[in-house]
């Protein structure tokens, strides 16, 4: 493996990445700002609440710790609370992990440092459609959304929190997120068996959305993949779905 | 709570985090993916985007709400239907969007 010198082309990855995932800006910038609110607004320091958007980096998680932290529950249930939550970054580790291997180990955790929904989903789509994607050109691609996200989130927390009361709660801006994750599960179903995962997971994820800690994401997750595993070859005919989202 | 107290619980809870994210990511190449895994990592996309999408579509005020009087899940059904046919994220955002502030405004 050629360890000396950049794929020719990866400047072009790396931006093709920033483009891709753009779109999925506007969803996570909100999100951001709310965070950064909520922050002030439970009564963290500035340091602290940038702290929390560096080191954490993970909305729903950090969400929840701002949450525990105003009714002043247990270290350790903020602890474990972030850390459910965030049991799904194993899984887009373990799905993400082989299209990033030629990575040197340094670098490896930085990518791995800003793995999110956002760049999961973005680059995992667009390793499905581009099937002869060069290894080096997976990692630039992936390199460029996911940094872009992680950019956008430090912007938006920090934006939100100074900006804290302020921040509009109307216009239902969030459901920009499930919209746009939307548009990617989509174009992620490529197969009846993929159907049947989607179906399946997404059904559970309903029906225990009353589980705390997002644990009805990680059951719905289980369960779908559970699904496509044991009946997938079961379901008939597997029709390539060309095209792509975005 | 005490402000080191708080610091702990977020280099704890980063800590952890980044080892979640971290744990294939850095590993990968040490061990030969069994077979069975690699089928079951197919379904990931699929099973945990569908797992994110529905039930965002589905709640309304944080609860579950499977009915025609919930703005969101018709929109979100719109939306995935545009997205079905155009292939299109910025079509998808619109549609989905613009559908909402229309029921909302109406319901």
């Amino acid at each position: 493996m050629n360890q000396g010198g950049y794929s020719r082309n990866f400047r072009a990855d790396f931006w093709d990445g920033m483009v891709r995932i753009a779109p999925l800006v506007p969803a996570v910038a909100p999100f951001g700002l709310v965070c950064g609110a909520t922050a002030a607004n439970v009564g963290l320091g500035p340091e602290a609440g940038i702290a929390m958007s560096v080191i954490v980096y993970a909305g729903a998680a950090q969400l929840a710790i701002l949450q525990l932290v105003a009714d002043h529950a247990l270290p350790v249930v903020m602890v474990m609370t972030a850390l459910v939550i965030n049991l799904r970054f194993a899984m887009y580790s373990a799905s993400i992990a082989p299209h990033l291997r030629g990575a040197p180990i340094p670098a490896r955790l930085l990518l791995a440092y800003v793995l999110t929904d956002q760049a999961y989903a973005v680059s995992l789509v667009r390793y499905l459609d581009g099937k002869d994607m060069a290894p080096r050109a997976r990692i630039w691609f992936y390199a460029g959304g996911a940094i872009e996200i992680w950019v956008v989130w430090q912007v938006a927390t920090v934006s939100g929190y100074f900006l804290g009361a302020a921040v509009p709660d109307g216009w239902s801006l969030d459901f920009a997120v499930p919209l746009t994750f939307g548009a990617l599960l989509i174009a992620a179903v490529r197969s009846r068996a993929d159907a049947l995962a989607a179906a399946v997971g997404g059904s559970v994820a309903v029906g225990a959305a009353g589980l705390p800690y997002n644990l009805g994401l990680v059951l719905g997750a289980a369960l779908g993949i559970l699904a496509g595993v044991l009946f997938g070859p079961a379901v008939v005919g597997k029709r390539e779905r060309g095209g792509e989202a975005g | 709570m005490s402000a080191l107290t708080l610091w702990l619980v977020i280099c704890v809870a980063g800590l952890g985090t980044f080892a979640l994210r971290a744990s294939s990511i850095a590993l990968m190449g040490r061990a030969a993916m069994p077979p069975l895994i690699a089928r079951g990592l197919a379904f990931v996309p699929p099973a945990v985007l569908a797992a994110l999408v529905f039930p965002g579509m589905a709640k309304l005020d944080g609860a579950i709400l499977l009915a025609p009087d919930n703005p969101r899940l018709i929109a979100g059904a719109l939306a995935l239907a545009v997205a079905w046919v155009s292939k299109s994220m910025l079509a998808t955002l619109v549609v989905g969007m613009g559908a909402l502030w229309l029921l909302q405004a109406w319901l």
